[in-house]
């Protein structure tokens, strides 16, 4: 870029790309710089689902403002983004499960998302190879799935054609922020700009010391084509039960229909694992897991399993805003399981605060500020 | 299921020719040796159909030396994975299970490599291996009109077969040029038993156009292969056909060794003296460690067996003859090497990914096999890269990915370990 860019996004993940996109939209001219290929990281290890979730007001704010983004933007998605308007259909295993069907589907309800409530009949009928006997399920029709490293390639690609001065190098690897609004490439290169945007999902505390994201990593299996085993986002409500939640390594059934027809199976959750290898007992509880759900799973043809590092925070909220006390370094990441859901969204209030507009929904409960306080009560989870 | 042979000293993977030596010789000293192949067979692809209808000596010694040596030998059997340090888990039909042998033993072969030009996934072509293995198990071929064409000795084999079938073979046409085989002959004097095999081979081929030099640039047909259009360089030649068998030499199978941390030399697994890879007890012998036939496979079969089970001694005495097929194995990569002319006959509506329909153009601009693989989902359909992969480090100069988890398409079930079933 002949002259300083107004913005260095640090990351040509779907958060980076949709960053470099809106701000390319609010007229500002953008760096891209990432070591690897457009969507390469934590955004190709991905599912790719658009979910809206309920775990907090918060969450539910970001993740329904950025499925809303998702649906204005689909008449012009590309082909090979594959986006699939399938739904997610929580499923209930028991009486305890149902009641968090009833429970989920107040809130959805209460907020102006459409839902349908299941009953063990309906699961059957919608989904014939889910094992007999569910009390039943929730369907949220609205939800969708995407194919994420084209979703990204496609954001960056619309950020030039919007915005024109979009540039990006994917053999940069960046070793520093240096000063305000500079980077210092592994090469050596210092490359000096307005303002620096951090979308490193989990490698994001390289860059910013101190910031409380931890890698917690996932295991995916595709399948080869079996059109029709599956047709909604299937994910269980058993892992409120299960150790989801919590510290301990975990499993839990999610399976997704391509639009290829392929099967990709989930999920599992790891924290303190630094390696990207497959580990075999892990993904071993996870597929058995999904056998019990879907009991011929186990007959399906694999055809590849990897691995992934989510950026996670303490509170499941995405990190993005301003560093503390350094207005030139500002933060698109922490998203844990749902950058490709909430992606637009962190966008538009990243670039709504950045040009001191007032972002669609509160920027509060994302603001890395709020970190500041947390660090001084150790208590908190 | 219970694993019908938890340990054993030697597990060997592959039953061609490098695999059947290495079970033989470690068997014949007593050990325990677990043989596998992902066929029913014996013998891999190039001693395919020996088993039921010998006619090749070589193949009768070995095959009769392993059926006395005791080797437990079950076919239809994948090795599909790690579930921990040495312990592999095995795929059959129907069961999988897991095993942890004293030392393992790849020999895995290798597959033939494609170089796409215009019309070549038309039906009717097929690799040349891949058509004469057909033939082998009875797909009609007399009477048909077949051209002959690609690199490598594979071709001349491929077209005494089919002649021998019935197939009106109406040309042989070979990449490399005369001078290259040239060169290449007058290093065959190390190895007469070869030079005779060519001229069995050529002898075989009497009345068969036989071209050095020449190239395929286009294949024409409306629902199936009618024509195929060949050059020299300076020349062009169209020959109506039937049929095409067209490979273009052989590439190792890496995958497992790859998965399995085994540290490569170019396209080859790196092997040491013994034959050992770069990861200690896992050993690699035949097309694996660079193409150069069977004598290479049979001879590095044994010395890895014998390394692996620590009879050191009976060694020695294969090393000469292992390091002249090396050599040989140099020569023939060198002579049969594609030229640059054929990594530029695919158009850009060409299709280079037969499993997700990705064509040439749609390949061109990226950096790498991945930033490709993610952006337009070349090499991830069923076969995993196995065609395209190759292919596309030629054209595109891109280098090897790392292998993803199962090596071959495996049972979701297979992947669950034996434990966490309890």
């Amino acid at each position: 870029m002949s002259q300083t860019p107004d913005v260095i996004v640090l990351g040509a993940g779907i958060v980076g790309a949709a960053c470099a996109r809106s701000c390319a939209q609010a007229g500002l001219s953008v760096l891209v710089l990432d070591r690897g290929p457009i969507g390469g990281g934590t955004t190709a290890a991905g599912m790719g689902h658009l979910v809206v979730m309920d775990d907090s007001e918060a969450q539910f704010a970001l993740t329904s403002r950025s499925c809303q983004l998702w649906q204005e933007l689909r008449a012009e998605l590309p082909e090979d983004v594959e986006y699939d308007n399938c739904g997610t259909l929580w499923v209930a295993a028991d009486d305890e499960e149902m009641a968090e069907v009833d429970r989920k589907a107040r809130f959805y309800q209460e907020r102006g998302v459409a839902v349908e409530i299941l009953d063990a009949a309906g699961v059957a009928s919608s989904e014939p190879e889910l094992r007999p006997g569910l009390a039943g399920g929730l369907r949220v029709p609205a939800d969708a799935v995407i194919y994420p490293p084209c979703a990204a390639a496609y954001l960056l690609a619309d950020a030039r054609r919007k915005g024109g001065r979009v540039e990006m190098d994917c053999n940069a690897g960046v070793a520093a922020i240096e000063g305000p609004g500079s980077v210092r490439l592994t090469s050596g290169r210092q490359i000096q700009g307005g303002i620096v945007v951090v979308a490193a999902g989990a490698l994001t505390p390289l860059l910013v010391p101190g910031l409380p994201i931890k890698k917690r990593k996932g295991h995916l299996v595709i399948t080869d084509r079996y059109p029709g085993f599956a047709h909604h986002q299937i994910v269980e409500l058993g892992y409120l039960k299960s150790a989801h939640a919590t510290q301990a390594d975990s499993v839990a059934f999610n399976i997704q229909p391509r639009k290829t027809g392929q099967m990709l199976i989930g999920s599992s959750r790891q924290y303190n694992a630094e390696g990207t290898e497959v580990e075999p007992h892990l993904l071993g509880r996870m597929l058995k897991r999904a056998e019990s759900y879907m009991p011929r799973i186990g007959q399906l043809s694999a055809l590849r399993v990897w691995t992934g590092h989510r950026a996670a925070t303490p509170d499941k909220l995405p990190i993005i805003g301003p560093v503390p006390g350094n207005d030139r370094t500002w933060i698109a990441s922490g998203h844990e399981g749902l950058g490709i859901t909430t992606s637009l969204a962190t966008a538009e209030i990243l670039v709504d605060r950045l040009m001191g507009r007032n972002p669609a929904i509160p920027a509060a409960p994302y603001d890395p500020a709020r970190f500041e306080h947390a660090a001084k009560e150790p208590t908190h989870a | 299921m219970i694993s019908p042979m938890p340990e054993c000293d030697l597990l060997v993977v592959g039953a061609g020719p490098a695999g059947v030596a290495a079970a033989t010789v470690a068997a014949e000293r007593g050990r325990a040796v677990l043989l596998l192949d992902d066929t029913p067979w014996l013998g891999g692809q190039i001693w395919r159909g020996e088993q039921q209808k010998p006619t090749n000596a070589q193949a009768q010694t070995w095959l009769n030396r392993l059926a006395r040596s005791g080797v437990r030998i079950i076919g239809e059997a994948r090795m599909v994975g790690l579930e921990g340090p040495g312990r592999y888990v095995i795929e059959t039909p129907d069961h999988h299970w897991t095993i942890q042998p004293k030392a393992l033993v790849l020999a895995t072969g290798a597959r033939e490599l494609f170089l796409p030009f215009p019309g070549w996934t038309l039906p009717g072509i097929l690799g040349a291996g891949g058509l004469q293995t057909l033939v082998k198990t009875g797909w009609p071929i007399e009477g048909q009109r077949v051209v002959v064409a690609g690199s490598g000795p594979l071709l001349l084999a491929v077209a005494a077969g089919l002649k021998k079938a019935g197939a009106n073979v109406v040309g042989l046409f070979e990449q490399a040029s005369p001078a290259s085989l040239a060169r290449f002959g007058t290093q065959l004097i190390a190895h007469p038993d070869k030079i005779g095999q060519a001229f069995g081979l050529r002898r075989q081929l009497a009345g068969v156009p036989y071209k050095l030099g020449w190239w395929p640039v286009r294949a024409e047909g409306v629902n199936q292969v009618e024509r195929l259009v060949l050059t020299s360089g300076r020349q062009t030649l169209t020959v109506d056909c039937d049929a095409v068998a067209c490979g273009f030499g052989l590439v190792p199978s890496l995958e497992l060794p790859t998965l399995l941390g085994c540290l490569l030399d170019g396209e080859a697994v790196a092997v040491d003296a013994g034959q050992q890879t770069s990861v200690q007890g896992i050993f690699a012998a035949g097309e694996l460690t660079g193409i150069g036939g069977n004598d290479k496979a049979l001879v590095e079969g044994q010395v890895a067996s014998l390394t692996a089970i620590g009879e050191h001694a009976a060694v020695f005495p294969l090393h000469r003859s292992r390091n002249g097929w090396r050599n040989f194995a140099r020569a023939l990569g060198k002579t049969f090497k594609p030229r640059p002319e054929l990594l530029k006959l695919a158009e850009p509506q060409t299709i280079v990914c037969r499993c997700e329909d990705v064509t040439y153009s749609q390949l061109s601009g990226y950096t790498s096999w991945r930033d490709a693989k993610l952006q337009t989902r070349c090499g991830m359909g069923p076969c995993q890269g196995r065609i395209c992969g190759a292919a596309t480090r030629q054209l595109f100069g891109w280098g090897m990915e790392s292998v993803r988890p199962p090596v071959l398409a495996a049972r979701v079930a297979s992947l669950i370990p034996s434990d966490e079933r309890i």
